[in-house]
C-alpha cells in the first residue's frame, strides 16, 4: 500500500474539564436530558459574551507538549462563520492564525514493524457545536431536534501531516493518541462523541478526498479501507478521483459525497474581538514540569526496571490504568511473572469479556502471582482463578479453599499416578511398544483424578517413572 | 440635576413622579420609546416610596436603549427579527443600575441594530427631534436622546459604535458620553460591531453623565475586554481647568461643515480659553481614511454578529417551517430591514476569501494609524475639541435614500471608536434654532479629565439649560 497517503484531523473533547470552553456550564451532560446544560453564553443569546476557560488552555498546552509540539508565544481565537442549526451564534469560535501549538510528532509502529514518526502540523482549540438528532436519516428526516448540551464543549483539534500509509497505521496513531490523552487525564474516551476524526486520503498522483464523521477509533480503519477501495476501483476503471468531501455512514460502512471542490465553504475567518490574545509562553515551564510520565518513557522504564520484554512493556503501558495496576503488583511480587500474567492472560480474559482493568482487584492479581511463584497453584489453576473471579467474583484464596484447587501434595499425586497407570494398561502397552504419545493419555487421567491440582509436568515425570518401575 | 431629582423623589413620591412621566410619554409625538415598562416601574416606585432604599441612583427613572438586554422586558434592537425576544437575563449595566436603586421605565427607539445616524431605520418608525418634529433626533440612540431632551426621561443609556451616543446628543441638545473601550462591560449589549462599541450615558448635564458612569463602569468578568475603573468621576468634576492644553484638529473643520456649527465650536474654544485653558491647532493626518476603515470593520463584524438571528430559538418566526436553509433565509429576509441587509452583505463580502486582505486587513492597518494619530496628538495636548457632527439635525427622509451621504455624517465621530478613546458631546449653541454639539476627546481611561473640562465649559454656558418646547 505504498501509494496510500493519509492525513488526519482529530477532534478531542477535553471532557475531564469541569466547565465548558467559554462559559461556566458543566461538562457532565452525557446522561442529562437535552438542553439542560446551557446558559446565555453557550446558547449564543443576543448580548452574551464568551470568556476563555483558562484550565482548558492549560489542558491544550499539556496535550501539545506531550505531542512534542512547540507552544505559541501568544495565541488568539478566530471566528469561523457558517450557518447551521447546531451552531447558535452562526459562527464557531476556533483558531486560525496563531494556533496554540505547531510542529510535533508521535511515534507509532508502522506496518513494516519499524518505528515511524508521524508529524503533527498543529494543535488548536475550539468549541463544540450542539448535537442534531434527525428523525430518520440525514437526507430523509421529517424534522430534526437540537440539543445544545454539547454546545461549547472544549475541543482540541490535532492535525497530522499526510504521513500515514495505511488504515492500520491510522488506527495505530489514534490508539497511541488516545493512550497519551488518557495518561494526561484530560480525556475520557469512553464517553460518546469524545473523539471524532476527519481524514484526508489520496492515492499517489490522485486528488485528495476528505472523509468526515468518523466517530470512533475503530471506525477509522473501516472508513479508510472503504475509501481506498473506492478510489482504487475508480482508478482501475480509468476514472479520475475528484477533490471532494465525503461523509462516512457508519451503519452502512460506506462514504457518500456531500460537496465538491466548487461547493467548498468560505468560512470568512476573522479575529474574535470579544476575546483578548493570550500570552501563554510563560505558562509552559510550569505545565511542562507537571507533565506525567508518558507511554513511551514508561515502556522504556518498565523494560529496564522490571527486566520484562518489550512486547510486555508495550502491552502493559498501552493503558495508564493497566500500567498502574501492573506497577502495584510488580512492587509486591515477581515482576516478570506479574508481567506475563497481566499482559498475556488477564488482558486477554478482560478483552474477551469486554471488561476493563477496573473489573479486577489488584490484590487478587497479587495473590495469584504470589501463589504461582510459591508453586501453591499450577498455571492451569491460575487461569481458572482469573476466569472464576471475572465471572463470579470472590478472592483467589477463597476460591482455592472452597473448590479445593490447591496444588496437590506429592503423596496424593503419586497415589493418583499409581492408580492411573494401573487402570490404563492398554496405554502402557502402547507406550512401551513405541507410541510415546500414549503417555499423554495417562497424564490426563492423573489430572482428572487430581481435579487439575497436579502439576502436569510433574505428573508426566511420575507416570514415566511408574511405568519404568513396573517393567523392572 | 439627577442629584436634585433624587432628593425630590426621596422627599416626595416616586410613584407620582413616574405617573407624570408616563403621562408625558404617552401624550408625546416623538416616538422615543419602543417598549414601556410601566407596570414594573410603578410597582418599583411604590416599593421605593414604602421602603426608601439607598444607592447612587435611588428612585431615579431611567430609559434604556433597546439593544441592551433587560430581564423580562422585550428587547428588539428596533428590528422585526427580534420581536418578542424577552431576555432571560440583565446586561451588566442593568444589574449595576438596579443595584444602585434606579427604576427602568422603558426601552428607547434606535436605528435597527444601531446601524444608522438618524433613528429612521427602526421597524417602529422614526423618532422625531423634540426641537423640530420634522427632523431626525440623530442616531442610533435617537430615542434615548430625544426622551432626555424632551423630559420624557431624566437620563438614559445609549450605545456608541461610531457616534451613536454623541450624534443624537448633539442633535437633541443633550450630553452624551462614549467611554473608553473596555471601561463599561458590554455583557448584555446586543452586538453590532463588538470591537468598537461602548455603552454610554445620555443626560442633561455633565455631572449627571459622571454620576451614571460611576455606576456602570468597572470590571466585569463576563466581558474579557472590560477593565477595572477608579470610580471617582463625580468627584473629579468641578475643578479648575487652568493650564489644560486643548488641541483643535484642522481636519475637523472646513468643507462640508455647517458655518453655524463651526462658529459655535470656535466660540466654545474661546470659552475654554477664557477659563484658563490654552489651545492650539493640531493635525490628525489620517482622519480622511477613518470613515471607510470604520465601515469595513463595523460591517464585517456585523455580518458575523448578526448571523445568530435565524428565528430558531427566539424572535421572529414566519410562514411554515420548511427545510433549514429555506426557513432561516425566509426569516432573515422578512426580519431584517434594508440598511441591516446592506451592511450584512457588504461585511460578508469584505471578509470573503480573496477580499479579506484588501479590505478587512487594510482597515485594521488604518485603524492602527488613526490610533497613532491620537496618541501623538494627546502627548502634546490634554483634550481635543471638535464639532460632534458636521451639521445640525437634518430633515426626516432627507438623507435616508442616500446611504453614502448618511455615512459621511459620521466623519467626526468614527475616528474616536477606531482609536478606542473617550469622547463626550456637550451642547455648545444653536445653528438656525437647532442644537450644536461640542465634541471633546481625551486619552484612554482619562474620563476624569474629560468630564472635568466638559463640566467647566458647560457651567460657563447657558445651553444645557434650554429645553425644546415640545408637545
Amino acid at each position: 500500500m505504498d501509494d496510500v497517503i493519509i492525513g488526519l484531523e482529530i477532534h478531542v473533547q477535553l471532557n475531564r474539564l469541569r466547565s465548558k470552553m467559554f462559559c461556566g456550564c458543566s461538562t457532565s451532560y452525557h446522561d442529562a436530558p437535552p438542553n439542560t446544560h446551557t446558559c446565555p453564553v453557550c446558547l449564543g443569546l443576543p448580548g452574551s459574551l464568551p470568556v476563555i476557560n483558562r484550565r482548558a488552555v492549560e489542558f491544550g498546552i499539556k496535550v501539545a507538549l506531550a505531542l512534542n509540539c512547540s507552544i505559541a508565544e501568544e495565541t488568539m481565537f478566530y471566528r469561523k462563520n457558517y450557518y447551521y442549526p447546531d451552531l447558535p451564534k452562526g459562527f464557531q469560535i476556533s483558531q486560525y492564525d496563531y494556533p496554540l501549538a505547531t510542529g510535533g510528532y508521535v511515534l507509532i509502529k508502522g506496518d513494516d514493524g519499524q518505528e515511524r514518526r508521524i508529524r503533527i502540523t498543529r494543535v488548536h482549540m475550539e468549541e463544540d457545536p450542539g448535537r442534531l438528532v434527525h428523525a430518520g436519516t440525514i437526507d430523509k428526516a421529517r424534522y430534526t431536534l437540537v440539543d445544545y448540551n454539547r454546545c461549547g464543549m472544549p475541543l482540541l483539534e490535532v492535525v497530522t501531516e499526510p504521513d500515514l500509509r495505511s488504515p492500520k497505521e491510522a488506527r495505530q496513531f489514534l490508539d497511541k493518541l488516545r493512550t497519551i490523552l488518557e495518561y494526561l487525564d484530560v480525556f475520557d474516551g469512553n464517553l460518546e462523541g469524545s473523539l471524532r476524526v476527519d481524514s484526508n486520503i489520496s492515492l499517489a498522483g490522485g486528488d485528495r478526498v476528505e472523509v468526515k464523521n468518523i466517530s470512533s477509533h475503530k471506525g477509522v480503519e473501516k472508513a479508510l479501507s472503504y475509501e481506498i477501495t473506492r478510489q482504487r476501483n475508480l482508478k482501475r476503471r480509468g476514472i479520475e478521483v475528484v477533490q471532494e468531501t465525503r461523509h462516512y455512514d457508519e451503519l452502512r460502512g460506506v462514504t457518500v459525497s456531500i460537496r465538491t471542490k466548487e461547493e467548498a465553504h468560505d468560512y470568512r475567518y476573522f479575529p474574535e474581538m470579544d476575546l483578548v490574545p493570550l500570552r501563554i509562553a510563560d505558562w509552559v515551564p510550569r505545565i511542562r514540569a507537571e507533565l506525567p510520565e508518558l507511554p513511551d518513557a514508561k515502556r522504556e522504564r518498565f523494560r529496564e526496571q522490571y527486566g520484562i520484554t518489550d512486547d510486555h512493556a508495550k502491552s502493559l503501558t498501552s493503558d495508564i490504568k493497566v500500567a498502574d495496576f501492573y506497577e502495584w503488583v510488580a512492587a509486591r511480587a515477581d515482576p516478570k511473572l506479574a508481567a506475563v500474567w497481566i499482559a498475556d492472560v488477564l488482558k486477554g480474559e478482560l478483552n474477551y469479556r469486554d471488561l476493563t482493568i477496573e473489573s479486577f482487584k489488584r490484590e487478587s492479581m497479587l495473590e495469584i502471582v504470589r501463589m504461582l511463584s510459591e508453586k501453591e497453584i499450577t498455571d492451569e489453576i491460575a487461569v481458572t482463578l482469573i476466569r472464576t473471579i471475572l465471572d463470579r467474583g470472590g478472592s483467589p484464596r477463597e476460591i482455592v479453599e472452597s473448590m479445593g484447587l490447591k496444588r496437590a501434595d506429592d503423596d496424593y499425586v503419586v497415589r493418583a499416578v499409581r492408580e492411573a497407570v494401573a487402570d490404563s494398561q492398554e496405554a502402557v502397552r502402547d507406550y512401551l511398544s513405541g507410541n510415546a504419545r500414549a503417555i499423554n493419555y495417562i497424564v490426563g487421567q492423573v489430572m482428572k483424578r487430581t481435579k487439575g491440582r497436579a502439576d502436569p509436568s510433574v505428573a508426566h515425570k511420575l507416570v514415566k517413572e511408574e511405568i519404568e518401575r513396573q517393567i523392572c | 440635576m439627577l442629584l436634585q431629582l433624587k432628593d425630590e423623589i426621596s422627599s416626595g413620591s416616586a410613584e407620582d413622579y413616574l405617573h407624570r412621566l408616563f403621562e408625558r410619554i404617552e401624550r408625546s409625538r416623538l416616538n422615543a420609546f419602543t417598549t414601556l415598562a410601566k407596570e414594573s416601574a410603578l410597582e418599583m416606585a411604590r416599593e421605593f416610596d414604602a421602603r426608601h432604599w439607598g444607592g447612587a441612583l435611588a428612585g431615579i427613572p431611567i430609559a434604556i436603549k433597546d439593544n441592551i438586554c433587560t430581564k423580562g422586558i422585550e428587547t428588539t434592537c428596533s428590528s422585526r427579527i427580534l420581536k418578542g425576544f424577552i431576555p432571560p437575563y440583565d446586561a451588566h449595566v442593568i444589574e449595576r443600575l438596579r443595584a444602585e436603586g434606579a427604576i427602568i421605565i422603558g426601552k428607547t427607539n434606535m436605528d435597527e441594530f444601531a446601524m444608522g445616524t438618524s433613528t429612521e431605520t427602526s421597524c417602529f418608525g422614526p423618532t422625531r427631534n423634540p426641537w423640530d418634529l420634522e427632523r431626525v433626533p440623530g442616531g442610533s440612540s435617537g430615542g434615548s436622546a430625544a426622551a432626555v431632551a424632551a423630559n420624557e426621561a431624566p437620563c438614559a443609556l445609549g450605545s456608541d459604535t461610531g457616534g451613536s451616543v454623541r450624534c443624537p446628543a448633539s442633535f437633541c441638545g443633550t450630553v452624551g458620553l462614549k467611554p473608553t473601550y473596555g471601561l463599561v462591560s458590554r455583557y448584555g449589549l446586543i452586538a453590532y460591531a463588538n470591537s468598537l462599541e461602548q455603552i454610554g450615558p445620555i443626560t442633561k448635564t455633565v455631572e449627571d453623565a459622571a454620576l451614571l458612569l460611576d455606576v456602570i463602569a468597572g470590571h466585569d468578568p463576563r466581558d474579557s475586554t472590560s477593565v477595572a475603573s477608579e470610580k471617582n468621576y463625580l468627584s473629579s468634576i468641578g475643578g479648575e481647568i487652568r493650564g489644560i492644553r486643548i488641541g483643535v484638529p484642522e481636519e475637523y473643520f472646513g468643507e462640508g461643515v455647517d458655518p453655524g456649527v463651526e462658529r459655535a465650536v470656535w466660540d466654545a474654544v474661546s470659552v475654554l480659553d477664557d477659563l484658563g485653558a490654552s489651545w492650539r491647532k493640531i493635525s490628525l493626518p489620517h482622519t480622511k481614511y477613518a470613515l471607510p476603515a470604520y465601515y469595513i470593520i463595523a460591517m464585517s463584524e456585523a455580518s458575523s454578529n448578526l448571523a445568530r438571528f435565524d428565528g430558531l430559538r427566539y424572535g421572529l418566526r414566519v410562514g411554515e417551517d420548511r427545510d433549514w436553509h429555506t426557513t432561516f433565509s425566509e426569516i432573515r429576509a422578512m426580519g431584517f430591514g434594508k440598511e441591516t441587509k446592506r451592511r450584512i452583505l457588504l461585511g460578508t463580502y469584505a471578509l470573503s476569501a480573496g477580499y479579506y486582505g484588501k479590505y478587512y486587513l487594510k482597515a485594521l492597518k488604518v485603524r492602527t494609524l488613526i490610533k497613532r494619530d491620537f496618541e501623538h496628538a494627546l502627548k502634546e495636548v490634554d483634550i481635543i475639541a471638535s464639532p460632534t457632527m458636521p451639521f445640525p439635525a437634518f430633515r426626516i427622509g432627507e438623507r435616508i435614500t442616500d446611504p453614502l451621504s448618511l455615512y459621511m455624517s459620521d466623519v467626526f465621530t468614527v475616528p474616536i471608536n477606531l482609536a478606542g478613546i473617550p469622547a463626550i458631546s456637550v451642547p455648545c449653541g444653536f445653528s438656525d434654532g437647532l442644537p450644536v454639539g461640542l465634541q471633546l476627546m481625551a486619552r484612554p481611561f482619562d474620563e476624569a479629565l474629560l468630564l472635568r473640562v466638559a463640566s467647566a465649559y458647560e457651567q460657563s454656558t447657558p445651553y444645557h439649560l434650554r429645553s425644546p418646547e415640545v408637545v
